[in-house]
């Protein structure tokens, strides 16, 4: 469904953040990209929505070549793919409710968005996805009263409305306490099983990636080091990706049975 | 070197070692010898007999003023109210126009940094550096005296204040929510409308109310070109020397400007 092929992405300073990345990412597969601080990782989900502008490459999104294309197409290929981010990046002093609406700020002309005059049929997808993520009561609070987790869970639920093909998750859980975190990354994953979308989750903490995901990248400077399935994270593999290391305690397996429900 | 080492090997440590502790008095001593120079300069240009002559006028006045001539305030009510017109119309206007500038001067939202920003650079250095008196004075003469010259005075000179501090509230906007509007595929218009308005209300907010509490006390003056309100009194008064009317006119200029500056504390202090 998401095709790169040799993505690059040099920077106006000279370092090459994106070296020639190739990567296919199937309907409905979740995968964990994983690396170094300054591997690429945030430029590489930047580079598919074009939050930063690709030196070269192609990337297709269902058939469509999104590099090849203007101001207006960007735009309708931006609606298919839903972001989240790490410090959640919600308007701050706009209302829960709103925040959530403005993932349809895609699909609803200025006027419309600028008096809030948002279809019906919008606001029963905002509530149906409140509730989902457990925030229902909180639609008419602003998001600056909210906790971490809570405001995640916002940020999910901006991104869900969009009714994306592909999610790009940029280190949801690196603000969150460690319990948080797990509910947060189930919560993503229960989601695009059930939506059968397909996700990148850029991620430090690979214990916690390796819980939930079917399949594991890893980037260092810039270029694809490891591609496999998570029991394939073997000490050699984390050693080429970060250096060396002690990773006996990353790599062993987590006991699942500590852990808690998926909303709370 | 702060640090040194003595004969027996201790270590001894100093703010400044001589030569900068003897430079630094040096600067001192210059710095004594042009105030000095300077106060000599003013002293042989002032008329000493009339500075000696001061307190005796000054109380003079004062005693002739005392007490304020009350009944004077059934023709002060008018134009006290016309000089909060002027300071409170001349904010709106002035907003108006301060907006677009200070979105054109801010360097993240200019859609030219070339050619457009420094345009509303230079709207915001020339309208900020002129005194609101020398544009009554210059509005007087080409649109006549009244209520209207002293409402472009106030609104003229409020513009470059205002768009210079929303321009720089909107340079500090937090880049991360701009991003996440921008991902979800919203035009250009609508990151406006939701990724800046949102977290620069506050800051737009407060220099609204701040430029008006400004204005109230600008606006008094503005009668002593002609510009309308309170000040044409205040003016007509102390030509006929009728101490006591001034003394009644200052002293609702006082009540006015305090009550500005409350109410907008009061706002100041709701929005944040």
């Amino acid at each position: 469904m998401l095709q790169i092929e040799k993505l690059t992405k040099r920077y106006p300073t000279g370092d090459l953040a994106l070296n020639a990345v190739d990567l296919e990412i199937p309907k409905g597969q979740v995968i964990a990209l994983i690396g170094p601080s300054g591997a690429g990782k945030s430029t590489l989900i930047r580079c598919l929505n074009r939050l930063v502008e690709p030196t070269s490459g192609k990337v297709t999104l269902k058939g469509q070549d999104i590099t090849a294309l203007g101001a207006r197409g960007l735009r309708a290929a931006r609606r298919k793919m839903g972001m989240i981010f790490q410090e959640y990046a919600l308007v701050e002093r706009l209302t829960v409710m709103e925040n959530v609406l403005s993932g349809r700020l895609g699909y609803v002309g200025f006027w419309r968005s600028l008096f809030r005059k948002y279809p019906q049929s919008d606001v029963d997808e905002a509530f149906r996805l409140l509730d989902r993520v457990g925030l229902l009561a909180m639609a008419d609070k602003r998001a600056d009263e909210l906790s971490g987790g809570q405001r995640q869970r916002v940020g999910i639920a901006r991104a869900l409305i969009q009714n994306p093909d592909l999610l790009l998750v940029d280190e949801p859980t690196a603000s969150l306490d460690p319990k948080t975190s797990r509910q947060i990354m189930r919560l993503i994953c229960e989601l695009c099983e059930e939506r059968e979308l397909a996700a990148i989750i850029n991620i430090h903490d690979v214990a916690l990636a390796k819980m939930f995901v079917q399949r594991v990248i890893g980037l260092k400077l810039g270029e694809l080091q490891f591609d496999g399935k998570p029991d394939e994270l073997t000490a050699d593999v984390l050693t080429t990706i970060y250096g060396e290391e002690d990773w006996e305690a990353t790599i062993e397996k987590v006991d699942d049975e500590d852990l808690d429900e998926a909303v709370v | 070197m702060p640090i040194s080492e003595t004969n027996s090997g201790k270590k001894v440590w100093q703010l400044r070692d001589r030569n900068q502790t003897l430079i630094r008095y040096f600067g001192y001593l210059v710095t004594v010898a042009v105030f000095m120079w300077c106060w000599k300069q003013i002293s042989d240009s002032t008329t000493w007999y009339f500075v000696w002559d001061a307190p005796r006028i000054a109380a003079d006045i004062g005693s002739r003023a005392m007490p304020p001539k009350w009944d004077y305030i059934s023709e002060l009510w008018v134009p006290i109210w016309d000089t909060l017109n002027i300071a409170t119309l001349g904010t709106i206007l002035a907003l108006v126009m301060a907006v677009p500038v200070a979105f054109l001067a801010a360097s993240n939202t200019t859609p030219s940094k070339l050619f457009v920003r420094p345009i509303a650079l230079i709207i915001i250095v020339s309208t900020r550096s002129i005194n609101s008196l020398i544009w009554a004075l210059l509005l007087v003469s080409i649109i006549g005296p009244g209520v209207a010259a002293g409402l472009m005075a106030i609104a003229i000179r409020s513009i470059g204040f205002c768009a210079k501090l929303l321009y720089e509230a909107i340079e500090e906007i937090d880049t991360k929510q701009i991003e996440a509007i921008s991902a979800t595929g919203a035009s250009r218009w609508q990151v406006m409308v939701y990724g800046i308005v949102p977290q620069i209300m506050p800051a737009f907010a407060g220099i609204s109310v701040f430029r008006w509490d400004i204005n109230i006390r600008e606006s008094t003056v503005l009668g002593l070109v002609g510009a309308g309100g309170i000040g044409l009194q205040l003016q007509s008064s102390l030509n006929v020397l009728a101490w006591p009317q001034v003394a009644l006119i200052l002293l609702v200029i006082l009540v006015a400007v305090v009550l500005g500056e409350w109410v907008s504390a009061k706002v100041r202090g709701a929005i944040i």
